[in-house]
């Protein structure tokens, strides 16, 4: 098992050109074994790319194929509305690693899905995607990092530190389920007690590695859920500990504010939820390794 | 960015938003032309983007030419808790009746935006909100359906701003401020502003209500979509090494230390510094090369880190996702024949075609960089490099230094 894809997902990648990064990436992820069945662009309706078949939107690839969850990596002026476009098309997974999506725009696409196609998650925007070890691969990450066959799940804001993490697990021999990076922006569209909850159903996962960074109050938020709800063991690394304050540290989500959004606030909430702590990356990998040992 | 306080007027002002007649001064001859032109008395206002101005002396009230003249040569090249001040925003006067608070922001917990409203302004909003939190009207606006103006009288309403005054100035005024608002979530929407901040938001005495002093930031990602406001990107304010990053397209911010550090994605960039610094390294600064980043931006980054003189050592941290190993090779390698670097680099390549960046390296780079396995080998390598670590008492590092 795996949470939001696994080997029946099928992947339209949306803004499909011979140039793009969809193409790219969704190149890499077809040859690490995911579906990947159309690709849309109002242009190229009718063409085939790489083997692709390209159709002018995303109502007519669903059709068509039965695409179940859309790839995003278009330019920011238009990743809104192709989130959009998915949802309406009534896509119910939808990957957006876009960067430098206005705020605003996010903000409004993210309340409109919610008001009015609530049967469409959207993973980020500004995220790597998600990644079932062995199944699936929906975006950036370089598939070779992950190792199937569990018993961990990753969930990381940071996209980065996500492959350093997966990477860490992997080198140590500790498999994954899924991982999944809901990305760093303002509004991300799946938040961390939302694959924290779907980690707790997944029997297959049985203990869950969250990477956490400096600024706003997501992993105050989740630690809060992780001591009322989640009944496997969490180890979290934030990263920023030594990020100073009042700075932007990359993009807007990551600053510090006076004594609110420090690493420090962030593992003293955790902790005090159960979850054991690491100082840094590598840390984490091997305090999970004492935790995977433990389940026996 | 943030803007100054004359930038936010006027453009607040541009959403019919009513602020007082001003202009700007670089000098104390266009002080005093301003001042003569808008009318005495008038406000001279040091324009630096930091709290405290009135308190260091940065604000000032002038009646006639020979206070502007005192009181402009005096603020003019003044120091702001570290910002010197080139520029004076001068406006006529109000007489004040009332000072209020408005501001609209995300709320991102709530994923909606936020309205705040306080009759309390003019001092400390975090202090209000402290001392007295019922003092804050607050209200989420879900960005879908947007601010309504029976919301916003609402608002005005919850918030007891014309609380005292006699019926027929109370529903004038509680009109004016209910139609600021609403013009200011529009600034603050169609503006693409991350923040949208009045405080003070004044009644005068004549009854009439306006924004005092101006809080905008706007949000980076929008730029595209505004041409006009690369002529507001002030960079005078930041230090050589940032304006020179910025120029670049780089996100760096200076630190103490001594460590350089090259990473992509800000999520890794802070955890480097934060490896660095728990293996008794100190990180010089933070650098994110960003997603995608190509060899050019590589070879500017190195530039960017080269220009510090305080930098000992070098540690490029790139786990590949979007970034491709071939172009951070192919990047260090442009740089190492364009620039003469002053310190030792060490290197950690791994994720998307790290395997080529590696080979590259290896052919073209050899005897130049230092090439390590893992992120935390590489940082005890270039805290080594960089001499002299710190022994870190506490935390959980369990090597107490390098050596």
């Amino acid at each position: 098992m795996s949470v939001f894809v696994d080997e029946t997902t099928k992947v339209v990648i949306q803004g499909l050109s011979p140039t793009s990064q969809g193409l790219y990436h969704g190149l890499r992820n077809r040859s690490y074994g995911t579906n990947i069945v159309a690709g849309t662009n109002p242009k190229r309706g009718g063409e085939v790319i790489e083997g692709i078949p390209v159709y002018a939107t995303v109502t007519e690839a669903v059709e068509a194929t039965g695409a179940n969850a859309s790839f995003i990596s278009v330019p920011p002026p238009a990743a809104a509305a192709a989130i959009i476009e998915a949802a309406e098309a009534g896509v119910p997974f939808v990957v957006c690693i876009t960067e430098g999506i206005p705020m605003h725009d996010e903000a409004r696409a993210f309340n409109l899905l919610a008001r009015d196609f609530p049967g469409t998650r959207l993973l980020g925007p500004n995220c790597p995607g998600i990644i079932s070890a062995g199944k699936c691969n929906i975006g950036i990450t370089s598939g070779d990092i992950a190792l199937p066959g569990g018993p961990v799940g990753l969930v990381s804001r940071s996209g980065t530190v996500f492959y350093q993490a997966l990477y860490e697990l992997t080198l140590k021999g500790i498999g994954q389920t899924t991982g999944v990076g809901i990305g760093g922006d303002p509004v991300p569209g799946t938040s961390f007690m939302d694959v924290l909850a779907a980690f707790e159903e997944d029997p297959e996962t049985r203990a869950i590695l969250m990477i956490g960074e400096i600024g706003g109050s997501a992993e105050e938020q989740a630690a809060e859920l992780i001591r009322d709800r989640i009944t496997k063991p969490v180890v979290a690394y934030i990263a920023g500990v030594t990020a100073p304050p009042g700075r932007k540290m990359g993009h807007a989500g990551a600053i510090v504010s006076g004594t609110h959004g420090t690493a420090k606030a962030k593992m003293d909430a955790l902790a005090a939820a159960g979850v054991t702590v690491a100082e840094n990356p590598t840390e984490a990998g091997e305090l999970m390794a004492e935790v995977v040992a433990k389940l026996g | 960015m943030d803007l100054y306080e004359y930038q936010g007027k006027q453009y607040f002002a541009r959403y019919g938003i009513p602020t007082s007649p001003g202009a700007e001064a670089d000098s104390v001859e266009e002080a005093l032309e301003v001042a003569a032109r808008i009318g005495y008395p008038v406000v001279l206002k040091a324009q630096v983007k930091v709290g405290g101005r009135g308190k260091a002396g940065g604000i000032k009230l002038a009646a006639g030419a020979e206070e502007v003249r005192e009181h402009a040569a005096a603020i003019l090249g003044m120091d702001i808790k570290g910002h010197t001040v080139h520029r004076l925003w001068i406006e006529r006067s109000s007489e004040i009746s009332r000072e209020w608070y408005a501001s609209f922001t995300l709320d991102r917990s709530a994923k909606k935006h936020l309205c705040m409203l306080s009759a309390k302004g003019g001092v400390d909003i975090e202090e209000v909100a402290a001392s007295d939190p019922d003092a804050i009207v607050r209200r989420h606006i879900d960005p879908v359906e947007g601010l309504s103006a029976a919301q916003a009288a609402d608002l005005v309403a919850r918030a007891g701003l014309v609380e005292g005054l006699d019926e027929a100035e109370a529903s004038s005024v509680s009109t004016q401020a209910a139609e600021l608002l609403v013009k200011l979530y529009t600034c603050y929407v169609e503006g693409d502003c991350d923040l949208a901040e009045i405080n003070p938001l004044i009644l005068t005495t004549d009854g009439r209500v306006h924004a005092l002093d101006a809080k905008v930031t706007l949000d980076d990602n929008a730029s595209f979509r505004h041409a006009d406001w690369a002529d507001m990107a002030a960079t005078d304010d930041m230090d050589e090494r940032e304006r020179l990053a910025r120029e670049k397209g780089l996100q760096y911010v200076g630190l103490d230390g001594f460590v350089g550090i090259i990473a992509n994605g800000a999520g890794l960039a802070m955890s480097t510094c934060d490896v660095v610094e728990q293996v008794g390294g100190e990180p010089a600064n933070f650098l994110d090369i960003g997603g995608g980043a190509n060899a050019d931006q590589m070879a500017n980054a190195l530039e960017v880190i080269n220009s510090d003189p305080k930098v000992r050592s070098i540690f490029i941290n790139i786990f590949g996702g979007i970034t491709r190993g071939e172009e951070v090779a192919n990047g260090i390698v442009q740089a190492l024949d364009r620039v003469e670097l002053k310190a030792p680099i060490v290197i950690r390549l791994d994720g998307t075609n790290a395997e080529e960046g590696r080979s590259i390296l290896a052919q073209e780079a050899a005897g130049r960089i230092l090439s390590s396995p893992t992120m935390i080998e590489a940082a005890r390598k270039a805290a080594e490099l960089a001499g002299e670590p710190r022994v870190r008492t506490g935390g959980t590092s369990r090597e107490g230094s390098v050596r």
